[in-house]
């Protein structure tokens, strides 16, 4: 499912060093993470793994993961001083460390975040080097996706029509879908849509309106070569 | 529209009779949906990255907290002796501003990666210098070298913890080596050959920073790096063949980096990281850097 990479990504992204894959990947996943949590994040619980775990001190991970979730591009000197502005934001975070190099990429972060609003969102994301990414678990469903696409995350009952009905709202509005990704628990399936152009708001309400649809979240990617996301 | 290996970029170049940064531009335009001026838009402001990193590490005060990285730059920069000529002085000290203001958290474009983000600055900033070159044909060469990023990427990886130092330093001398070639008239077959060089010379580099930390032995390996470039891109030019072509040579990269151990790939348990002097370095690190886990 992977699209091609940007040849700006090769050549970027231009980002706060000191570490494409411990800095500016983390603050990606870390990003994506507040994306999909739509909300203001009041408190994060981060947990490292592998490589993450044992080399994220002074690659500035921490911070950069922490700069993401609270809505810095790798790009953003803020990353700095992501922890004092977490404070101010009234953002709590707490690392913890583990290892698990059968079920995880070596460099590989949890982030569980809750938001003001009481909603939550639950991803593992892996940072595969030069700033790129793959998100790899949303609410404990296996997905696989860069965000480098508008992407639609939606978790619904696994009844029989639903996914022609998801990709029907969408296709009237004229949006073309690239790829689709479903998996599935017990009840529920878990859908990532890639699209070429954004959703808009009334597609997202009316999938939000299907009594059998959980959750819908929108990720956007970011503007190429530059690593600035889209507001 | 997909190039997997160098040799597809240099088949397209033949049939469409365009160069290899203009077969970058279609390969750009038709998987991204963007337009030329978008693409040397973006390519100016890497450009514009690139040389204020190399500008701030001659500049300004660059001392990591770690004090392994020590306002290195402006020492070689100023250095009364020479080598081999002020060119290769000052593009060794170009490459460890970048590396000086990178572990700074300081912003640069990650060439192909940030612990490597050194070498094209480097070179770019020198072939301006010493060449007479204009930004707009750097531009070019900045689309030469991402043919072998991209190519890279597929078959090998960027990571020093998948890789090693051949996927960061490695990479980014391959990538500066086709710049230099590029620049200096070279056909696709030398560009090609000075990538085989580059990354033959960085075959089976391991990733051990000390500390953890994208310093030691990062910064001096990229400024090695860009005499890598420069030597690779001259036999390039003089006509010497790599006899190994420069795909094989990435798919070896590859190879070489799944047979590396674990230890010697960022784990910070191999190589100069696990020597008695980088012990005691990450130590004191360690104690620098104090524990910041918990907001409350
Ligand atoms: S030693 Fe490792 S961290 Fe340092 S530049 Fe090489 S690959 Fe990157």
């Amino acid at each position: 499912m992977s699209e091609p990479p940007s040849i700006l990504d090769i050549l970027g992204p231009i980002m706060i060093g000191p570490s494409s894959s411990h800095t500016a990947g983390a603050s990606r996943i870390g990003f994506i993470a507040r994306q999909l949590l739509n909300d203001k994040p009041s408190r994060a619980e981060i947990t490292l793994y592998n490589s993450f775990a044992k080399t994220h001190k002074g690659h500035g991970t921490d911070r950069a993961l922490v700069g993401g979730i609270l809505g810095f591009g790798p790009d953003d000197t803020r990353i700095r001083n992501s922890f004092e502005l977490a404070k101010k934001e009234g953002l709590e975070w707490e690392f913890k460390f583990s290892s698990d190099f059968n079920r995880f990429h070596s460099n590989t972060a949890r982030i569980k975040l809750t938001g003001e609003q009481g909603g939550s969102v639950d991803l593992t994301g892996a940072s595969l080097g030069g700033g790129r990414i793959r998100i790899q678990e949303i609410e404990g469903f296996k997905v696989d996706f860069n965000a480098q696409t508008h992407t639609l995350v939606i978790i619904a009952e696994d009844i029989p029509g639903s996914i022609k009905n998801i990709s029907g709202a969408i296709a009237e509005r004229g949006t073309n879908i690239a790829n689709m990704y479903v998996s599935r628990n017990e009840q529920l399936a878990n859908m990532v849509l890639e699209m070429d152009q954004s959703v808009d708001k009334e597609t997202l309400k009316k999938i939000e309106s299907f009594p059998w649809v959980k959750f819908v979240r929108r990720v956007e990617p970011m503007i190429e070569g530059t690593s600035r996301y889209e507001k | 529209m997909e190039f997997n290996y160098l040799s597809e970029i240099v088949d397209y170049c033949r049939r469409e009779g365009k160069d290899i940064a203009q077969a970058m531009v279609d390969y750009e335009i038709r998987n991204k949906g963007t337009t030329r001026e978008r693409v040397y838009e973006g390519l100016k402001r890497i450009l514009i990255v690139m040389e204020e990193s190399v500008e701030q590490g001659l500049t300004q005060q660059v001392i990591t907290p770690s004090g392994m990285l020590n306002n290195w730059a402006k020492r070689i920069y100023q250095s009364p002796k020479e080598t081999l000529g002020v060119a290769l002085k000052k593009a060794v000290a170009r490459a460890v501003a970048v590396g000086e203001v990178n572990a700074c958290m300081g912003k640069i474009a990650a060439a192909p990666t940030a612990g490597s983000a050194g070498i094209m600055p480097a070179v770019l900033v020198t072939m301006i210098e010493e060449h007479g070159i204009s930004r707009q044909r750097i531009l070019d060469a900045l689309l030469v070298a991402s043919a072998v990023g991209l190519v890279f990427a597929k078959n090998s990886s960027f990571a020093g913890s998948e890789a090693g130092c051949m996927g960061e330093t490695g990479s980014a001398a391959a990538m500066a080596a086709a710049s230099i070639t590029y620049l200096l008239g070279g056909s696709d077959e030398q560009i090609l050959e000075s990538i085989g060089f580059a990354l033959k010379a960085s075959m089976g580099l391991v990733c051990d920073p000390v500390g953890g930390l994208v310093e030691e032995p990062c910064t001096t390996r990229n400024a090695v790096g860009v005499a890598n470039a420069f030597v690779s891109a001259q036999m390039a030019l003089a006509g010497i063949k790599s006899l190994i072509p420069a795909d094989e040579v990435i798919l070896a990269t590859k190879e070489v980096g799944d047979l590396m151990s674990p230890k010697l790939k960022e784990s910070g348990q191999g190589g100069l990281a696990n020597t008695k002097t980088g012990r005691e370095i990450q130590k004191k690190v360690f104690k620098i850097v104090k524990e910041e886990g918990r907001s409350s």
